[in-house]
């Protein structure tokens, strides 16, 4: 026994021995196979991910949300995009979702998600994502997953520089990349100079219900304003904003735009204008611009049409804004998390600007300006400039921090990620991107507690990552593991759409949260069916309301007649499950918009105008249970003349 | 035998934990059921380990048809029960208390543990009764009508106490937090009828010597 026992201790010793090489060589080691990459990106089946990752869907409309380190997709939010999937956009409830000034816009380019903060740390009770061609930010619940609230921005085009959230939450703030006339005029194109104007919009949102209201859009000149990034720690009560085109041109803008050797960093003092604002300052000017709000209980959304907005020029608020000089048409305005650098990535440039919040705050004290624009005074770009990062890459895009000192910052044109050190602006690594990345991303890499662990590149360009798909494919991300010196890269997969950003958080403050089900007791939809006897069908001339109930494995009522060619049929279609994943689909032979897919809890309508005489099937989509199969039913349609009357049931012969 | 009567009025007081605890659990795991249903027995009706737990137990067994689980008043056990335990409760605490002041014997407590043992037995005679109704007495008309390997019908009785596979459910029948301050109650009642008996044959001794 003695014997054994001394071998298992030796066995012991010597396993000790190659653990510990092991971990000298995944130290040392900057390949990604001698150091187990794909352990580290290994979530086994049934486990969670560390992280949510939430990546904006750019022409997709929509928000996606993945899991880190795995990859792996779990849902696509319909944020801005009819989704036929669950009816969103196609559904009565959630058509006035999509309602706009222009009507109805079933379609827009989701960008920037940013998640909700307290005391500048992410605290997941919402996420907020700009539709960027017809200005709008909307809000998505965390604990459904869905949206919640779409407000339309007025006198905005091109929805760019947003939607970037202050670190209480007080705002979100959406600005314009394209200047346009204020109020919107026919006027020659050749006039923009000096005539269009930009804005800033700051969006209240209310600390209990998110509910969001534009306080006040500040009108700046007409610059394009890029990206914005707000103010945390010492430099909270201020927002960044990137411009390009202070050149002012409208044609030709590859060129025409690239001129001027500076553009500027717009720093805005939003306290000071919100005290303003308070006392009673800016113009309220006419505008029109729809606010939809979905509500939880009703499962209903609503829009209304806003009809005024307060406006502020910045040039009647002292002290409330100043350019600060940026080389070279700089896109991404990133703010470290202790909030003194601010880091303008000017895109056409060979260098990295940093510029510092404390010495910006000095030279506007000795009032140390470099003449103005249109009011606004210019700093001096030196006595601004906290440290150049001499040549680390072609083409800086977007910067993110990992809390531990270091920064990244992607670089489109040398299809890099570069990390570099904050206060040193030593680049202390590289990494290639595959390829061309746009955006990175560092789980709360937008708050003053970024978590170190991964860094996301979303490329723009994915070409031979994955099997050929013909011509048009998905975009790329990257997963590296910044936790040791050097940035390893562990795994690639694919994202849906394209990501202009993203926004991570640890899985554990979602978790709890996310909701099961809804509950029947609290539908408060006015066409719902609580329980089977409030089935029924009710006519209103040629619009017919169908209260109808699923349960498994069966719609109540399942026959249907009385139905007349010409008729506005509404199925408003009531889950009654209370267990947890056990939705219900409708579909209808012939509808001309899409499926429904209802959550238990939940109630839905689809609008059916049935065109042909006959009898006509409906059914379950969704795989609900095992006699998913037999879960279907009957509409007969008589003439239009008909004077069959209404009639329904379930289970009678 | 002041001991004995102490513990015999706590041992009776312990059986008030049901009307706050239940009496027996009973779990319903499943692969699609990582967190199982479940059902809490209570003497005075039968709730959902979760909120929507019964609804959806329901739910499944009209597959098989099964009766869906009885409410309150639809089981004259529930409004029993309640009595039963209250008069024992009572009568446990009378016996103690008369004892405590030397008016009773331990005999009275040996009266109660047996008269407690014989109503839990018939309790538990007549759960038992009620499960196999419930998991044979099944709807002629059910959509899914299975037989077992010897082509009977197939049951759904689950167990009175311990696990049972009852087709894709795994079925764990236990004692509940109320069940076991039952048991432990009428155990101290034992207790205290075994002090009673020591003191009372210490007493009668030192009487003869």
């Amino acid at each position: 026994m003695k014997k054994y026992t001394n071998l298992y201790f030796g066995l012991l010793g010597i396993f000790a021995l190659v653990t510990s090489c092991g971990n000298q060589g995944k130290s040392s080691s900057g390949g990604a196979l001698s150091s187990g990459a794909a352990e580290r990106v290994y979530v086994a089946p049934g486990e969670y991910d560390e992280f949510y990752a939430f990546f904006s869907g750019g022409y997709t409309g929509n928000l996606t949300v993945y899991g880190l380190p795995s990859g792996r997709m779990f849902k696509e939010i319909p944020v801005f995009s009819q989704f036929p999937t669950n009816g969103y956009g196609y559904s009565e409830e959630t058509k006035p979702m999509l309602n706009t000034s222009f009507g109805f816009v079933p379609w827009d380019d989701a960008h920037h998600p940013d998640i909700s903060q307290t005391n500048g740390e992410l605290d997941g009770r919402w996420i907020f994502i700009n539709g960027n061609n017809t200005p709008r930010i909307a809000r998505i619940d965390l604990t459904t997953f869905e949206t919640a609230e779409i407000i339309e921005v007025p006198n905005s085009a091109g929805n760019h520089s947003s939607s970037f959230i202050t670190e209480n939450t007080e705002y979100v703030v959406a600005g314009t990349r394209f200047a346009v006339p204020v109020p919107q005029r026919d006027m020659p194109i050749k006039d923009y100079k000096g005539n269009f104007k930009g804005a800033l919009s700051f969006i209240s949102v209310a600390p209990e219900t998110g509910r969001m209201d534009i306080k006040f859009q500040l009108m700046m000149p007409g610059f394009n304003y890029d990206l914005s990034h707000p103010g945390r720690g010492k430099s909270h009560g201020w927002f960044f904003f990137t411009t390009y085109n202070t050149e002012e041109a409208n044609t030709l803008m590859e060129v025409n735009s690239s001129q001027n050797d500076k553009d500027f960093i717009a720093a805005v003092n939003w306290k000071k204008i919100e005290e303003y604002v308070n006392n009673g300052g800016g113009t309220i000017m006419p505008a029109e611009y729809a606010h939809n709000v979905y509500d939880d209980h009703t499962h209903t959304a609503t829009s209304t049409m806003k009809k005024e907005v307060l406006t502020v020029d910045p040039t009647k608020v002292p002290g409330a804004v100043y350019f600060l000089p940026t080389p070279k048409s700089p896109h991404g305005c990133d703010v470290d998390p202790s909030g003194e650098y601010i880091v303008g990535n000017g895109k056409l440039s060979s260098d990295l600007t940093v510029h510092s919040f404390t010495r910006m705050l000095e030279a506007i004290e000795k009032e140390k300006f470099d003449g103005e624009a249109y009011g606004i005074p210019i700093l001096k770009f030196e006595d601004v400039l906290a440290g150049v990062v001499s040549q680390p890459g072609l083409g800086p895009l977007h910067t993110e921090f990992d809390g531990k000192g270091n920064a990244y910052t992607t670089f489109f044109i040398s299809s890099e990620v570069v990390k570099w050190k904050l206060g040193t602006w030593e680049v202390v690594d590289r990494q290639p991107s595959y390829y061309s990345v746009g955006h990175g991303m560092i789980p709360g890499g937008n708050s003053q507690k970024p978590f170190g662990k991964y860094y996301i590149s979303m490329n723009k360009i994915t070409k031979d990552r994955y099997l050929p798909v013909g011509p048009e494919m998905e975009h790329s991300a990257q997963l590296y593991d910044i936790s040791g010196d050097k940035m390893e890269l562990l795994y690639d997969f694919p994202t849906h759409g394209e990501p202009h950003y993203a926004a991570g958080i640890p899985a554990e403050k979602l978790i709890a949260n996310s909701k099961k089900i809804f509950k029947l007791s609290e539908n408060k939809h006015p066409y719902a069916a609580l329980t089977a006897n409030d089935t029924k069908i009710e006519r209103d001339g040629k619009d017919v309301h169908i209260y109808m109930s699923t349960i498994r494995s069966h719609f109540t009522p399942d026959n249907i007649e009385g139905i007349k060619v010409g008729d506005k049929v509404y199925f408003h279609i009531t889950n009654q499950e209370q267990d947890f994943d056990v939705p219900h689909g409708f579909a209808m032979i012939g509808a001309t918009n899409a499926e429904l897919l209802i959550v238990p809890g939940q109630t839905k309508t689809l609008l059916w105008e049935p065109k042909k005489v006959g009898v006509w099937p409906f059914y379950c989509t969704d795989f609900c249970s095992a006699l998913h199969q037999e879960m279907q039913g009957y509409v007969r349609v008589s003439p239009a003349d008909s004077d069959l009357e209404l009639s329904w049931s379930l289970g009678e012969d | 035998m002041k001991k004995a009567s102490v513990l015999m009025i706590i041992g009776s007081l312990l059986l008030l934990g049901l009307f706050v605890f239940p009496l027996w659990n009973i779990m319903l795991g499943a692969p699609q059921y990582p967190e199982p249903l479940g059902m809490n027995i209570h003497i005075n009706g039968i709730r959902g380990v979760q909120e929507f737990d019964i609804q959806n137990i329901d739910g499944l067994n009209h597959y098989i048809g099964m009766k869906t689980l009885p409410k309150p008043d639809e089981m004259w056990e529930f409004s029993t029960f309640p009595l039963v335990v209250g008069g024992m409760v009572f009568l446990g605490l009378l016996i103690g208390l008369l004892g405590l002041f030397g008016k009773v014997s331990y005999k009275w407590f040996v009266g109660w543990f047996v008269l407690m043992s014989v109503l839990g037995l018939l309790g538990m005679y007549d759960f038992n009764a009620w499960m196999t109704d419930y998991g044979t007495d099944l709807d002629p008309r059910a959509i899914m009508k299975l037989t077992q390997p010897d082509g009977t019908p197939m049951t759904y009785k689950p167990p009175l106490l311990g696990n049972a596979k009852i087709l894709n459910f795994n079925v764990t029948s236990l004692p509940g937090v109320g069940g076991y301050l039952l048991f432990v109650g009428m155990l101290l009642t034992l207790v205290a009828s075994y002090f009673g008996w020591k003191s009372d044959k210490i007493k009668v001794n030192s009487e003869t010597n």
